[in-house]
């Protein structure tokens, strides 16, 4: 396939793996502390996972997977809400696909149809503002969740339903920011992170400017990084390079799609619709300030949250999951102590668990990398 | 077909002269009587259904001249939409069948047929799955002998249901078991890949993308009646059908304690498929097949069973994809992907979902 099978070329990859291995060779890594380099976008884990690049690198770089699955850092009462919303017998709610098994603390999306609600899955939220439109007598809810990826294709779906005057669409909105995500991360105590691969469908709406600050502030070198397994192993060599030569910069390795400055018509939509809320609760790492928008007050009539007089219930994880310490990098997920045990893909406790994307249900689905402790 | 009696005499078949389906076409009475005649016994057109008695008789003698054993299985169908591009639910009852049947090794000879059919349905539509579906029989050489049928009220179904169940005989010799496959055995596939499931998802149209992918549904017992004769050795074979390759797959490295390992350079794929997968974060390996097998080989006969599937219409684009190994963890199946790395293909865990991002 045209540009795409340039950026899986196994030839040009063995000479990127080479030109890693000679790099790490020149620097001197204690054995015992590899760097640790932290994707910090899902659709990247996927990647990493499918064409098998752990196995690609040497031992002394450890690729930590982070919370960029929107789908796996939901908690369990964002999810109760929504089904909640859904068992109305007026509400038709539409979402996309790999929401729809996320386990709420009753029940998930899957079960809520099969128990009766009228759910159904959706490619785009322009697909739910057409539902709206064939079903007048219905109320049609999009289930709305993402980072800055996904923002701006909502937000223009309000705006147009707006200017049609369409009153029977609205949204549940979970959408949230990846900036504090990271900042929060970087605050943790417990942070041994290197460097970061930037999330390049993010970062192809807002820029790579708004990372400045991770690189000038807490002096950690980050690579905004596309998506082809080439694009990932060319990022990971441009953040060694930087660790090796004592560098902390933005680099951009996805220039082919993401501008320095973002997408300025995205933002701008993004900007008219949403405020940020005070803070937004993440499943495995806690309430996290500034960390998720809402709709501002001029577009209420298109917020399901206040349409629907959601219960906003608040579940607290599991205590025995130990999410947040893998998405930290502390723990790998095998170490985890549910791990593969009362946590598997079939009955996820945990968010990484519970979508492709998550690194935990990516190591049980794709096996990745042996654990390097028990194979010494 | 040699083993029904011929107990047949004429008689003259009903018709429906309404358009549509009620549930007066399932009471027992004469309306459905004409809805049996119409639809389904004039297409399928055999001496053992027209009788109608309440079941087909086959002469046990005439059976076993094919062989020492009866494979019998049976399959339901609730394919939507139910007609798509390359099919429809008709070709998939038959093949389905036929093909659960063949890959036993057996040569497919009897099929039944029972349908649910949700009151409202055009009869127009009957009759072209009943069309179809006699088509496809006589493209496998099986005849449908017995049937049932049910109108159920709106709702209580989704247009049509159908169910078949087959009757084969097994050769004498003939010895398939998903528990056989061996270290070194090499595996077979007889052509492109996730056509069906592909061409399925499109057909919905919820995705709004227009692809020219057809399902491969196609009736495998002439191909794999050959390829037993090329390679008499062969341990197992199985279609593809849910689940694709990647569940059979781990089926066979579950059930014979092996490990397997595939290269995703030789796997066969429509440039189309891929495109479609790369869209919506799909893996085409998970995709369903309609007219696809797995066959595991002993390394001797690989080369003969390959030739015979590539000279076969159904097989042109057969290839080697991988091999039963002694490295790797047993009941592992892994993958060397194009790139140069490896990861392990499981059993998926429930649907297939497209992803968000």
């Amino acid at each position: 396939m045209k540009y795409l099978d340039e950026f899986r070329d196994g030839a040009k990859a063995r000479v990127l793996t080479k030109e890693i291995e000679t790099l790490v060779a020149s620097m001197e890594i204690p054995a015992r502390r590899p760097l640790q380099i932290m994707e910090v976008c899902g659709g990247h884990t996927h990647s990493i996972f499918r064409y098998g690049l752990e196995g690609m690198l040497p031992a002394a770089i450890e690729l930590v997977h982070g919370p960029g699955c929107p789908v796996c850092v939901l908690p369990m009462g964002r999810i109760d809400d929504c089904v909640s919303i859904a068992e109305r017998p007026e509400v038709i709610l539409t979402t996309f696909g790999d929401a729809m098994r996320v386990p709420g603390s009753r029940m998930s999306l899957l079960q809520a149809r099969a128990a009766g609600a009228d759910v159904r899955m959706v490619y785009s939220p322009m697909d739910a503002l057409a539902l709206a439109r064939a079903n007048p007598d219905r109320e049609v809810v999009f289930f709305g969740l993402g980072f800055e990826t996904t923002m701006p294709s909502t937000a223009l779906t309000i705006l147009q339903a707006e200017s049609e005057g369409v009153g029977n669409f609205s949204v549940f909105c979970n959408h949230i920011t990846i900036v504090p995500t990271i900042k929060a991360i970087l605050d943790s105590p417990d942070l041994q992170l290197d460097g970061f691969l930037g999330p390049g469908h993010v970062s192809m709406v807002i820029g790579a400017a708004p990372y400045e600050f991770i690189a000038r502030h807490y002096r950690k070198p980050m690579v905004v990084a596309g998506f082809e397994p080439l694009d990932i192993l060319q990022s990971i060599w441009m953040v060694v390079r930087q660790i090796k030569e004592g560098r902390a910069e933005v680099e951009n390795q996805y220039a082919r799609i993401v501008p320095y400055d973002g997408n300025e018509p995205a933002l701008k939509a993004v900007a008219r619709v949403y405020e940020l809320r005070e803070f937004f609760e993440w499943r495995g790492l806690g309430s996290i300030d500034h960390s998720g928008v809402k709709l501002r007050d001029g577009y209420a009539a298109f917020d399901a949250e206040r349409k629907f007089s959601v219960p906003n219930i608040k579940i607290a994880d599991p205590k025995a999951c130990q999410c947040g310490e893998v998405l930290k990098g502390v723990i790998k997920p095998w170490q985890c102590k549910v791990f593969g045990t009362a946590c598997t893909p079939e009955t996820p406790l945990g968010a990484l668990m519970v979508s492709s994307e998550g690194a935990c249900a990516a190591y049980i689905q794709y096996g990745g990398a042996r654990p390097r402790v028990a194979a010494a | 077909m040699n083993a029904i009696a011929p107990i047949a005499r004429s008689r003259r078949l009903g018709k429906v002269h309404v358009a549509t389906v009620t549930l007066s076409h399932g009471g027992g009475g004469k309306a459905m009587k004409d809805l049996i005649d119409d639809v389904f016994v004039s297409a399928f057109d055999n001496a053992a259904l027209a009788p109608l008695e309440d079941q087909a008789r086959f002469d046990l003698a005439a059976l076993a001249a094919h062989g020492d054993r009866l494979a019998f299985t049976t399959d339901s169908f609730v394919v939507d939409p139910l007609f798509f591009p390359g099919g429809d639910i008709g070709t998939l009852a038959v093949c389905g069948t036929v093909n659960d049947l063949a890959v036993g090794g057996a040569k497919p000879l009897y099929l039944s047929c029972a349908v649910i059919i949700e009151e409202g349905v055009s009869l127009d539509l009957l009759r072209r799955v009943s069309a179809s579906m006699a088509r496809t029989a006589r493209e496998a050489g099986v005849t449908i002998v017995t049937g049932d049928t049910k109108v159920v009220p709106k709702g209580a179904c989704d247009k049509l249901f159908i169910t078949t169940a087959g009757v084969g005989v097994i050769g004498k010799g003939v010895e398939l078991g998903v528990h056989l496959a061996r270290s070194g055995d090499v595996v077979l596939v007889n052509g492109l890949l996730g056509d069906h499931g592909a061409a399925i998802l499109c057909a919905r149209g919820d995705m709004a993308l227009d692809t020219p992918i057809e399902s491969d549904c196609a009736p495998l017992n002439g191909l794999i009646h050959a390829i037993l004769a090329a390679a008499p050795g062969v341990r197992f074979m199985r279609d593809a059908t849910r689940g694709g390759i990647a569940t059979v797959l781990n089926e066979i490295a579950d059930a014979s304690g092996v490990a397997i390992d595939i290269d995703e350079a030789a796997t066969p794929l429509r440039e189309e498929v891929k495109g479609f997968c790369e869209i919506l974060g799909l893996d085409p390996l998970y995709l369903a097949n309609e007219g696809k097998i797995v066959v595991i080989c002993p390394p001797a006969e690989a080369a003969a069973a390959l030739a015979t599937m590539q000279a076969h219409p159904l097989g042109a684009r057969a290839a080697m994809i991988g091999r039963v190994t002694e490295q790797g963890e047993a009941g592992r199946v892994t993958l060397q992907t194009v790139f140069g790395g490896r990861r392990i293909v499981d059993m998926l865990v429930g649907e297939q979902l497209p992803r968000i991002c």
